[in-house]
């Protein structure tokens, strides 16, 4: 029988994706991925879970009251995140899509700068350098090319191998499920392997690229695709904070050493719709959703916090005010973004305006001050 | 004094220009916190719940639910300083309701929307308001919200479970999952009852969107348009085995190949013999007009009522072209994204009553069409069967009925039987569509 647009091509059965703590927040350990405890703070990926997702809450809210033309939101997505980015050295560069808040939040970026762009105030929103975390990448994949490239540069300045801690430097790529049907992500991914880059491609499967399932856009799990570029990929379950640290230090590690690039897939789900532009309740089943919504990143390492005493109540109580503190300074703040100068784009785009665009500028900035015309909206 | 601040109705979806109010969760006199959802409108692309940006009392609505508002228009004003407090020198805005539309409904709110004090959760203004609200049937807006996450809110809404009422077992004293359904299954024998205060005998449903496009629609018609209906049983196992065949083809592989793509196809080809059943009726000017083209209209439930969006230029379509056509009609319709342009210019219907499994009905003209082909249920069904001796036995074949309705003013019993008759014979036996 043909096949019809309801029954999509079988998947490949796969292994479970590797867990290091479950959904009622109880930890394992798992000989593919080991992880030593003691190197590891709970208490900070908890915080820095807890206000990335602040963050995304209050950028919603921030949209819905006409502050913001857009936002993405990552809710779902804060482990992934939190985990691969307590896993980069200062030095390590990362390149990201335009959804990855929580990494940007542990980088240390100010989080008002994040709203920059998606209030129409800027085209960037801050320097790449200054926590070596690029600008947000809107179009699918390109930052994949663009943390390549960045690669060839660190192994042509020999800034792999050295055993120098403070020398040796990895990229850290991000990309999603979408990405991976990109020409531009698989060009990534041959340059990669045929020149044995330092590069980490942290893929959050997060089921959806906008309306298409996964499940339309390939038959194997997305780790099992790097085997065929040669190199490694390894599955991990993008709920769990500490399976993604281990898997993306794991990875990190082996890049900064000469050992080339690895593909970590973190399995995980983006709880809202694509963004607030989006009405995901039209494509994806509600039953699906509170499904994963009941394997939330943050309940269960809250509940293992919790239960084995590993922080005290004012971990939480401070947290809270951290969180309160934290609204208020994205509402304030976003409210007084600078708007920007009609000038910035042509001074940006050459390093010496050309004469027909000095022209086009003074064209420009003498419509921009006559104001709106008759019958024009602002 | 008091400091009046007006929320404007943002576009929350990139290049809306209008939503439209579907509920109001506050009203005036209601104390709400920054965040605090206050309304739930739909726009083109989605329905969303609305957070204020704004602490304090709320002092108008400025649209009614079931109302549209234009982006930029004044939604809400809400008070943000409490009485007796102007001396402490801060900022007061007054409402700008002529405040320009933004293209893309965000930007700078003029003057000072800076930072704003926080307030206690407690209402400021007439200590009675809570009372007030029991007495106006509406428990579920009391000013504490009992604290539970929103797909809890969610479970709750669909099971018709009141949040105020539930008892929370969860971590701080959230409502959980559990907790609403407990709660629900300890109410749903209580409701059964009809006299039951808590579960009034009727209900009113305000009359907009499709369901009254739909209303105008088939009273317009019904009250314009003499309508006569036409039956006709058939069997169409001929049709059946030929959608086998197609729906094996490579051709079609990619395709849904249903029984009312061959509906659809008989209709049209019966259709050009019969040219008074693609005409309308112009009154002012005194005139029928023959339509020498055929925008089929295909009748398609969805969650939000019943659209009716057209097929352009069906008759000229091969039967690959009409599949993928009906396909991508259905596809849009379903997915709540038929767009008016799509619904206007129809110059005949079909309707697949068939699908909810009843055997045909009594169609109404799509406003301005002179026909409309109903089809039932595809079944199985005992037929009287004559072999090539001329012996005839009952055997199982596939069977349906057809139902015409047409304008009496456009046509008369001759052309609607012709045509009913027409497409009938096409499905018993295809093979006469290559005469």
């Amino acid at each position: 029988m043909a096949p019809t647009e309801t029954a999509p091509p079988e998947t490949a059965p796969s292994d479970p994706p590797i867990q290091l703590l479950d959904r009622s927040g109880k930890l394992s350990t798992d000989d593919r991925l080991p992880l030593d405890l003691a190197t590891v703070d709970l208490a900070t990926l908890h915080r820095d879970m807890t206000l990335t997702r602040r963050l995304d809450t209050e950028a919603i809210a921030l949209q819905r009251q006409g502050e913001l033309g857009l936002w993405p939101s990552l809710r779902g997505q804060e482990a992934a995140q939190v985990g691969a980015a307590h896993a980069l050295r200062r030095q390590d560069m990362v390149f990201p899509t335009y959804r990855e808040h929580g990494v940007a939040w542990c980088r240390g970026l100010d989080p008002v700068a994040l709203l920059g762009l998606f209030r129409g105030t800027t085209l960037g929103g801050w320097d790449p350098y200054a926590h070596h975390f690029n600008l947000y990448t809107l179009v699918i994949g390109a930052q994949t090319l663009h943390a390549v490239g960045y690669a060839m540069g660190l192994h042509r300045d020999d800034s792999t191998g050295t055993g120098d801690p403070d020398r040796d430097t990895a990229v850290l790529a991000f990309l999603g499920d979408g990405a991976l049907s990109e020409g531009e992500t698989n060009e990534a991914f041959v340059w990669a392997a045929a020149q044995n880059l330092p590069v980490v491609f942290f893929c959050q499967n997060n089921q959806w690229a906008i309306s298409a399932p996964y499940s339309v856009q390939s038959r194997i799990p997305a780790a099992q695709r790097a085997a065929g570029y040669g190199f490694p990929g390894i599955r991990v379950d993008g709920n769990d904070v500490l399976a993604c640290l281990a898997a993306t230090r794991q990875a990190l590690h082996r890049a900064r050493s000469g050992g080339g690039p690895t593909l970590i897939e973190a399995v995980t789900y983006r709880l809202n719709a694509h963004t607030t532009a989006d009405d995901a309740t039209r494509y994806r089943p509600a039953a699906e959703t509170e499904d994963w919504a009941a394997r939330d990143p943050l309940e269960r390492l809250e509940a293992h916090l919790r239960s084995t005493g590993a922080v005290t109540d004012d971990h939480f109580t401070d947290l809270e005010q951290r969180e309160r503190d934290l609204a208020e300074q994205l509402r304030a703040g976003c409210r007084e973004l600078a708007e920007p100068d009609p000038a910035s784009p042509f001074e940006h785009t050459y390093a010496q305006i050309p004469a027909d665009l000095r022209q086009q500028l003074r064209e420009h900035l003498e419509f921009v001050s006559t104001g709106p015309q008759d019958g024009e909206r602002q | 004094m008091t400091s009046p601040q007006q929320f404007l109705l943002p576009d929350v979806g990139e290049g809306l220009t209008e939503a439209e109010i579907l509920a109001w969760s506050v009203r005036p006199g209601d104390t709400v916190e920054v965040n605090q959802i206050i309304v739930e409108v739909e726009t083109a692309k989605a329905a969303v719940e609305l957070p204020s940006p704004y602490a304090g009392v709320v002092s108008a609505l400025h649209a009614e639910v079931g109302g549209s508002l234009a982006v930029g228009k004044p939604l809400i004003t809400i008070d943000t300083g409490p009485p007796g407090e102007s001396a402490d020198g801060r900022a007061t805005r007054q409402p700008e309701p002529e405040q320009a539309a933004l293209l893309v409904g965000y930007g700078p709110q003029s003057g000072g929307a800076g930072r704003r004090r926080r307030r206690s959760a407690a209402p400021q203004h007439g200590t009675s308001l809570p009372e007030d609200r029991v007495e106006a049937g509406r428990p579920d807006q009391v000013v504490e919200r009992p604290a539970a996450k929103p797909p809890v809110r969610k479970l709750a809404k669909d099971l018709g479970v009141d949040l105020t009422t539930v008892t929370a077992t969860g971590p701080g004293g959230t409502i959980t999952r559990e907790d609403v359904r407990e709660a629900a299954e300890r109410t749903a024998p209580e409701n059964v009852p009809a006299p039951d205060k808590a579960r009034p005998a009727e209900t009113r449903i305000p009359i907009r969107g499709v369901r009254k496009h739909t209303a105008a629609a088939m009273v317009a018609s019904a009250f314009t348009a003499p309508h006569v209906t036409e039956f006709i049983t058939v069997d169409v196992t001929a049709t059946m085995r030929l959608r086998e065949l197609i729906a094996g083809r490579r051709e079609f592989r990619d395709l849904r190949i249903t029984p009312l793509l061959f509906f659809a196809r008989a209709l049209l080809i019966a259709l050009a013999k019969t040219p008074e059943a693609n005409s309308s009726w112009d009154e002012t000017a005194q005139e029928i007009v023959l339509k020498h083209y055929v925008n089929l209209g295909v009748a398609a439930a969805t969650d939000r009522g019943l659209v009716v969006p057209n097929v352009k230029g069906a008759d000229r379509m091969s039967l690959r072209e009409l599949a993928q056509a009906l396909a991508d009609l259905t596809a849009t319709a379903r997915a709540g994204r038929t767009s008016p342009q799509d619904m206007t210019g129809g110059t005949i219907t079909l309707t697949n009553v068939g699908v909810f499994g009843v055997d045909t009905g009594t169609p109404i003209l799509n406003p301005g069409e002179a026909a409309i082909l109903a089809v039932g249920a595809v079944r199985r069904m005992p037929w009287v069967v004559r072999d090539d001796n001329g012996d005839e036995r009952i055997e199982p074949r596939w069977v349906t009925q057809l139902a015409l309705s047409f304008d009496h003013r456009l046509m008369d019993g001759r052309q609607g039987s012709e045509l009913l008759a027409g497409v009938a014979e096409i499905l018993h036996e295809p093979g006469l569509a290559l005469l």
